[in-house]
Order: structure tokens, then C-alpha cells, then sequence
């Protein structure tokens, strides 16, 4: 049960600058994820959290008390590592006791706790594996029942499931949020999956060359995101140069010759100018009015299609085509898109800062 | 505000004892022996260097030494690498057993190839007077540079193909398909492709090759006569032979030095701008063999077999052979062991008892140290690692020396102990141990220790019960090749053993010039069993695992 204040943070590697300020908030009992392309610093500021890496300026506080100076063995946090980490030598049992041996817990409650640890990862009945003759994604759950057996204040994942297969990623990230959820313990998890971040996270950091870009809930990312940087980052969008006009004390943005669009009450009052419009693929529909477009290819993919058009202005649209076609459209069909207003987001061209009505400078 | 890594911890501590006691017992031995070869009688002189190079009879050692170690080098390279080329691309019957045996050869002890040669071919050797008997036909000498050369070439081919070996297996088959698809094959191949990714290892390998043939001293002790190198120039002047002091060996000692050292420096520029980092998805494959091409290959390799094995089958069955005054007579019996049994009961306690302190010590030495280096990179343990290497480049009668020159006098007085035989051993052995940790230490996770401390495992308790158990399979391989080299082991401990300090090979080496060749083929075979035995655990416990000496 820890809060976690990051308070002004910086982080060199040999002069090179690898987080200049970060602070950042964590609530008691949350499941915080550091999202971000590689490079960009979030293992990094993992490794300071735990212990691992020096802290060049800032300060680091657990419920209030600054941690600096603490070593890694004295934080009393559960890590969990991209390759698990095992102990290769020690069976999942002996792995899993090893922080309680620290913790001078008597035998029989050690035995008890391990056993417990092991059956919550559903890894009981091979409490006498060596990691070597377990899979990836047992060695993981291993990993997992290890960290948590101690009670930790906090919980650090690295990248657990990135070593892991597609399905097993599913499976295990579920097994992490309800061992998460009912343990109840503070989580920062790092990961560069943002479909797996927000699948697990309560709030979620979007962090690009050691700088945060925006930290809110999955949604709230998704659906406003602070920058073009998130908003391209997660999930997926069309970009469209466009114009924002005043006229007539209305906002609007041309988005084909001829056919404007009303952004009066979605725009920040100021904004103006040139501006990027992000275009969700759901946003997007075809239908029998709207921008004139050609289509460049559609995939099918069961339940819907994905279809790549051409605009009258040269630009490429992704969007989502849910339809009981029986036969997939070719290229050079003529199609007409309508765009749901609602679900835009608009950026200035050169910040690349959102210019939303509401949203944070 | 810092925290973490930067702070003084309890690994300092250990970093400075382990810097200091190496500055005491290395560096200041070989700088005093430095010292001595530019002074004469308390003050600055180059007398010694002046003698050395005045007369021919000393610089002509240097010359031979030189000759002998390139002519070596270049044969073994010869050698080994068409052998490692056919071992590798060609299946080849008992291909496993035969890069067993040749290991073994190459890990018997130095000078009884040497001997068991006189045995063969000298004066009074078996093929001399057969050739003799039945062609009246005298076959050449095997004393003097020939011989010499033959020796340490056959005892040094399995070295260099021990390391050609471990090199190909990183060679992934597509890089020979590639050459193949564009028409480059057979031999071309090898000389276009392989030989330029080998080329680091070829380097090294040699190296490894100039540095034992150039401060060998048993085998031109043994057989040289009157052709001398170096290490014998040395060990003469030192025990007073030629009636010089020892501020002349002390400078003949520095030559050697500077002369190992400059190799060692150009083949590491060599190196360092040549290294390629590579592994094998798929190694390669072996072919089978067929026609008379088959057959030509199977001559070499099994020929270089018989070869290599030679002088060791030739000890073992001289071992139950009858002798007078020490010389082979007619007849087989156990009598070699029998008379000489309080000598070898004497022998063999002294090579367990030492042997095993100084791995000991080896071992602790060696874990700390690449720990220290590989997980607590800094100024200090940067040069811990950088002093731990000189002994690489010192010859082992150097050590010798040095060790006595420090050592003879007061404030601490070592000379005939037997920590002095143990510190030794360990010096001389602790190079290419902590080479091997450290590679071990380099492959072992970060975050496997860090996992012990996020769980609050001190640091002691993360090497103890952590990291050292993980690598335990490792270091332990590690530690039987140690063992191996510490119970062959001559040159080093030659000016050191008293006879309650005379260990196996030191015995060997008495017996032989004492002319005890019947005792000495009994020590020599007992020797060699207790290496053969040692070889077979470590390849129980290493399996698979490349071999590295």
C-alpha cells in the first residue's frame, strides 16, 4: 500500500541525458504503466524507482519519505523481470522462498506462504521444476508468484511479457491484473505494447525521449490524447493537414473542397491556423455522401475489413469497414466517406499540441 | 543528490585487499627483479644487459629461442588448421573421441613428450637401435633443434586446434552457403572466407603457441644439449651454473619479458580491429567422406593421432620395464614403482596438498575478481583486471625468480616453504582462471542478481548463495583445467621446492637428470593417469562445453 511522488528526476548516462525532469504521481494500490517506443526512458525510470540506477538530481518518495539513498535489498519491492531471472540453479519452490528467507519467516509460515505464492499462478505442481525445464511462460509465472510472496510495497514489471507468445501474452497479462487486483499492491509496469497497457492499466504514462507526453487513463489517452506523438503512438490514425478558419465567430476546418466541418465547440476559443487533424479508422465511414475517395486495397479480417482509400487530396485514409460483403472491393472503386465529428482530434501543425477545447497546455 | 551505485560499499573494501595483496605479490616481485638487472652491488648499472648481448654464447640463446619458437608457431598453424578444417566440415569416424585424445595429449605434462622422445629416438632409444640392428643406419638426432622443434610442435598442435575448434562452431553454415551460391568452394572457401573470420582466433591461438614454445624449459633442458634457449640461459646463470651473478639473469629475464610482451601487444592491435562477434544459428554440418580424398584425410588426422599419442604409450609401457642403474634392461616388472615407493608416496601427497590449497586460492581469487570486474566496473577494479592479466605474459621461470628475489629476504622470508610453492602455482595459473570467470560472469544476467536484492538478499548472500551456485558448473570445469595445468606445472616452482615441497612433475624432472629414466617413467605414468582421471570428471561435469586452456 504505497503512494509514489517522482519529483523533478534526472538521469544521465555518461553526459548523455537520458530523462531531463520527470515528476509523476502514483496512487496507493494503482496499476501505473510506463508506455513508450524503446529508448525513451521507461525501463530506465523503472530501474530508479527500484533501486537499480542512480539518480542524478530529484527525489524519489514511498508515502512521503524520500528513498534516495535507500539500496534496492532495503525498498521492499517485488520485481519482475523481462527474462524472469530465475534463480537457474533453484527449484520454482526454492526460487519463490528466497526473499522470505530475508524476511526471518518461520518454516512452516514460509512453507505455507511459497505454496500459496505458487497456487495463485497456478504453479503448484511444478513447485519442483528447475527453470531450465519450464517454459517461458512458467518461468514467468514463477517470476510473478516470487515477487508477490514477499508483500511487497511495490511491484516493478519490466517487460514481463514481451518474451512470451502471442496467445500466452493474453493469458499471463489477465493472470497479472487479477493477482494485481487482489493482492492490492502498488504496480509499475513498463511495456512498449500499447494494446497490452491498456488492457491492464488503471493509468498510463506515455513517455517519449525521457520526456512524459501524458499520463491518464487508457481512454482518456485514447480518446484525448495530449499531442500528436500519443495520439499516433496509440492506437491507430489518419493525420490531415488542414486549415482551422474564424468565420462568422464560428471555427471550421475544410476538410474537402467545399465540405467544412463546424469545430466551434470542440476547438480551444484562440486556436487557428494551420492544424493536423487526427482521423481515428473508426471515425470513418463509407457511405453514399461525404469526401469522394478511391480505394487502394481492403483486407479482410472476419469480423470487419480494413480499407486504405486515396483523397481527392492525395492523402491516404485508413479506416474500418464493417459491411456482409461477399466480395472485397478493388482498386479503384469510387467510395464516399463520412467522418463522425465527434471522435476528431485536433493538433496545431507546429507544436503538435492538442488544440481541444479543455485540454491541457 | 546521488544514491546507489556510486557509494562505498563493502566491494571496495574487497577491490583494495585484492590490488593490494596483488601489487605485493606480483608487481613488486617482477619489479624487483627489474631493479636487479640494473644493478650491480647497490647502484645503477647495465652491466647485465652489457654481458648479455657482448658474447654469443648468451645473445645466440635469444636467437635460438626465436627460431625455435617460430618455426614452431608456424608448424603448428600448419598443423592444426587443416585439422580443424576436416574435423569440422568432414565426418570423420570417432570424430568425438578423437578431439578427446587430443586434448589429453595437448593437457600431458610438457617435458614428458620430451623424455619419453629420448626414449625413442636417443642415443639409446628404441627405434635408434632397431634402426641400427637391423639397417645399420643411424637416424637423425633427436637432440638440438630439431628435436625441440618436433617436440613443442606436437605438444602445441592440439592447443591451437582446441581454440580453431571452439571458433568454427560460431561459423553459421549460410555464411558457406552464401560463398557457395556465389561459386566460391573447397578450398577457395577456406581461404577467402573462413580463414579471414578465423583470423582473430588464429592470432590468438598462436599467441598462446609463442608464448609457451618461447619460455618452454623443460623440453631444451631435456633434449636441447648444446643447442640452448633462452630459459635455459636463465635457469643456469640463476642456479650459478655459469658462475654469474643474478643481476645477469635478472636482465636476460627482462629481455624474455619485453619480448613476450611486444608479441602479445602487436597481436592484440592485430586483433582488436578485427573482431567480429558471431553466433552460430546453424553450425555446420559435417560431410561424409569418400574415395581417395577420404582416405588422404583420414591418414592426416589419425596419423597426427599416433603421432601425439606416441610419447605417452611410449612412458606408460617403459614404466614396467626393468632397469639397471637407472637404464632399461631386458624384462618387465612393477620393480620401478616398487623401489621408488616412499618418493612417490612423497610426490603424490605434495601435489595433492599443494595443488589443492592453490586452487583454492585460485578459485576465491579468480570469482571475486571478475565479479569485481564485470559487475562493479570501475577505476579500481578496471586496473584490478588489467594487473591480474601480467602474469599472462611472464613465463613461468620467471615467476620463479621473481619470487625468490622479493621474497629471500627479511621482512617476510618465503623461500623453501610451502606457501611459496602455493603462491606461485596460484600466480602463474590466475591469468586465464579469471579470464574464463569473467566470460562465465558475462553470460550470467544482470537481473538474476538484482532479483535477489529487489527480494532483500544482501550482497554477500546474492554471491554466495545466488551466483556462485549458478555458475558453480562453470567454475568447477574451470577449476579441473586448473588443476591439470597446476599438477603439470615445472618451470614455475623449479627454483622453488625444497625436498619436502618436490611435487610430482618436479620429481620427474629429477629423476631424468639425475638418469633414474625407470623412476621417471614410473612417476611420469602415475602423472599421467591423475591428468587422465582429472580430464575425464571435467568432461563428466562440463559436457559439451568448449575447452579453453
Amino acid at each position: 500500500m504505497t503512494r509514489i511522488a517522482l519529483q523533478s528526476l534526472r538521469k544521465e548516462y555518461a553526459g548523455q541525458v537520458a530523462i531531463p525532469d520527470l515528476t509523476l504521481e502514483i496512487a496507493d494500490g494503482e496499476f501505473f504503466t510506463l508506455l513508450g517506443p524503446s529508448g525513451c526512458g521507461k525501463t530506465t525510470l523503472l530501474r530508479m524507482i527500484a533501486g537499480f540506477n542512480s539518480i542524478e538530481a530529484g527525489t524519489i518518495a514511498f508515502d512521503g519519505t524520500v528513498i534516495n539513498d535507500k539500496p534496492a535489498s532495503q525498498r521492499n519491492i517485488g520485481m519482475v523481470f523481462q527474462n524472469y531471472a530465475l534463480f537457474p540453479q533453484m527449484t520454482a519452490a526454492k526460487n519463490v522462498a528466497f526473499g522470505l528467507q530475508t524476511r526471518k519467516i518461520s518454516r512452516p509460515e514460509s512453507e505455507r506462504r511459497v505454496e500459496a505464492a505458487l497456487d495463485a499462478v497456478r504453479m503448484a505442481h511444478l513447485k519442483d521444476r528447475l527453470p531450465g525445464q519450464m517454459s517461458g511462460g512458467q518461468q514467468q509465472r514463477v517470476a510473478l508468484a516470487r515477487a508477490l510472496v514477499i508483500e511487497p510495497a511495490l511491484l516493478l514489471m519490466d517487460e514481463p511479457l514481451s518474451n512470451l507468445d502471442a496467445k500466452l501474452r493474453v493469458e499471463m497479462r489477465d493472470t497479472i491484473r487479477q493477482a494485481q487486483r487482489k493482492a492490492g499492491i502498488t504496480t509499475v509496469y513498463v511495456t512498449h505494447d500499447q494494446e497490452e497497457a491498456m488492457a491492464v492499466s488503471d493509468r498510463i504514462a506515455v513517455m517519449n525521449l525521457g520526456v512524459v507526453q501524458q499520463v491518464g487513463s487508457p481512454a482518456q489517452i485514447y480518446r484525448q490524447p495530449a499531442n500528436r506523438f500519443v495520439a499516433e503512438f496509440i492506437g491507430k490514425t489518419n493525420l490531415l493537414e488542414r486549415a482551422l478558419i474564424r468565420q462568422d465567430g464560428k471555427a471550421l476546418v475544410e476538410l474537402a473542397p467545399g465540405q467544412s466541418i463546424d469545430v466551434t465547440d470542440l476547438i480551444a476559443p484562440d486556436a487557428e491556423g494551420p492544424i493536423q487533424v487526427s482521423v481515428r479508422p473508426e471515425a470513418v465511414k463509407a457511405g453514399a455522401a461525404g469526401l469522394p475517395a478511391q480505394v487502394l486495397d481492403e483486407t479482410f479480417l472476419g469480423s470487419h475489413s480494413q480499407v486504405r482509400a486515396r483523397l481527392a487530396t492525395g492523402e491516404t485514409v485508413e479506416f474500418l469497414e464493417f459491411s456482409r460483403r461477399l466480395s472485397l472491393w478493388q482498386e479503384g472503386d469510387a467510395v464516399s466517406l463520412s467522418v463522425d465529428t465527434g471522435l476528431l482530434t485536433f493538433f496545431d501543425a507546429q507544436s503538435g499540441k492538442s488544440i481541444m477545447r479543455g485540454a491541457s497546455a | 543528490m546521488t544514491t546507489g551505485a556510486r557509494r562505498i560499499d563493502g566491494w571496495t573494501s574487497v577491490a583494495l585487499l585484492l590490488t593490494g595483496g596483488y601489487l605485493f605479490m606480483v608487481v613488486w616481485p617482477l619489479i624487483a627483479v627489474l631493479l636487479s638487472s640494473v644493478s650491480r652491488e647497490g647502484s645503477f648499472s647495465l652491466d647485465g644487459f652489457a654481458t648479455f648481448f657482448s658474447s654469443r654464447l648468451y645473445y645466440g640463446t635469444l636467437i635460438n629461442s626465436i627460431l625455435v619458437t617460430v618455426c614452431v608457431t608456424v608448424l603448428s598453424l600448419i598443423v592444426a588448421f587443416p585439422l580443424a578444417y576436416v574435423m569440422t566440415m568432414f565426418r570423420i569416424p570417432g570424430n568425438r573421441v578423437i578431439q578427446v585424445l587430443i586434448l589429453a595429449s595437448m593437457m600431458s605434462p610438457p617435458f614428458i613428450g620430451a623424455y619419453s622422445w629420448i626414449l625413442l629416438l636417443g642415443n639409446n632409444g628404441l627405434i635408434t637401435r632397431w634402426l641400427e640392428a637391423s639397417f645399420g643406419f643411424d637416424p637423425p638426432s633427436i637432440y638440438g633443434f630439431a628435436g625441440i622443434v618436433l617436440v613443442l610442435t606436437l605438444q602445441l598442435v592440439p592447443l591451437i586446434f582446441t581454440y580453431l575448434m571452439g571458433a568454427w562452431r560460431t561459423i553459421d553454415v549460410s555464411l558457406l552457403e552464401a560463398a557457395e551460391s556465389m561459386g566460391v568452394t573447397g578450398w577457395r572457401r577456406a581461404l577467402k572466407v573462413i580463414t579471414p573470420l578465423l583470423l582473430p582466433t588464429v592470432l590468438g591461438g598462436s599467441l598462446l603457441v609463442f608464448v609457451r614454445a618461447f619460455a618452454d624449459f623443460g623440453t631444451p633442458m631435456l633434449i636441447g644439449q648444446g643447442f640452448r634457449t633462452i630459459p635455459v640461459l636463465i635457469y643456469s646463470s640463476f642456479v650459478g651454473e655459469v658462475s654469474i651473478d643474478s643481476s645477469f639473469a635478472a636482465a636476460v629475464a627482462v629481455i624474455v619479458i619485453v619480448v613476450t610482451l611486444a608479441v602479445f601487444l602487436i597481436q592484440k592491435f592485430i586483433v582488436d580491429r578485427k573482431t567480429f562477434s558471431m553466433t552460430a544459428m546453424r553450425p555446420i554440418e559435417p560431410k561424409p567422406l569418400r574415395g581417395w580424398g577420404g582416405w588422404m584425410v583420414y591418414l592426416y588426422v589419425y596419423g597426427f593421432l599416433t603421432l601425439a599419442l606416441a610419447p605417452l604409450l611410449v612412458v606408460v609401457v617403459s614404466s614396467f620395464r626393468n632397469t639397471l642403474y637407472g637404464q632399461f634392461v631386458p624384462g618387465f616388472s612393477l620393480n620401478n614403482y616398487v623401489n621408488a615407493q616412499r618418493d612417490i608416496i612423497r610426490y603424490v601427497t605434495n601435489t595433492f596438498s599443494i595443488g589443492v590449497t592453490a586452487l583454492v586460492v585460485l578459485v576465491v581469487v579468480a570469482v571475486l575478481v571478475s565479479y569485481l570486474t564485470v559487475r562493479r566496473k570501475n577505476a579500481l577494479t578496471g586496473a584490478l583486471d588489467t594487473i591480474t592479466m601480467v602474469p599472462y605474459v611472464v613465463p613461468g621461470l620467471i615467476i620463479g625468480i621473481a619470487l625468490i628475489t622479493a621474497f629471500s629476504q627479511p621482512p617476510l622470508v618465503l623461500t623453501g616453504t610451502f606457501a611459496i610453492m602455493v603462491l606461485a602455482l596460484a600466480i602463474r595459473r590466475l591469468p586465464y582462471t579469471v579470464r574464463a570467470t569473467t566470460a562465465l560472469m558475462y553470460q550470467f544476467s544482470p537481473s538474476v542478481e538484482e532479483a535477489a536484492i529487489s527480494l532483500g538478499a544482501s550482497k554477500v548472500r546474492t554471491l554466495v548463495q545466488v551466483i556462485v551456485p549458478a555458475l558453480a558448473p562453470g567454475i568447477l570445469a574451470g577449476a579441473v583445467l586448473s588443476w591439470v595445468t597446476i599438477i603439470t606445472e615445472l618451470s614455475t616452482t623449479l627454483f622453488l621446492y625444497n625436498t619436502s615441497t618436490q611435487t610430482l612433475s618436479l620429481g620427474i624432472y629429477a629423476q631424468v637428470i639425475r638418469g633414474q629414466l625407470g623412476t621417471a617413467a614410473a612417476l611420469s605414468t602415475i602423472l599421467l593417469v591423475l591428468t587422465m582421471v582429472s580430464l575425464m570428471v571435467l568432461m563428466r561435469i562440463g559436457g559439451n562445453r568448449e575447452l579453453r586452456v
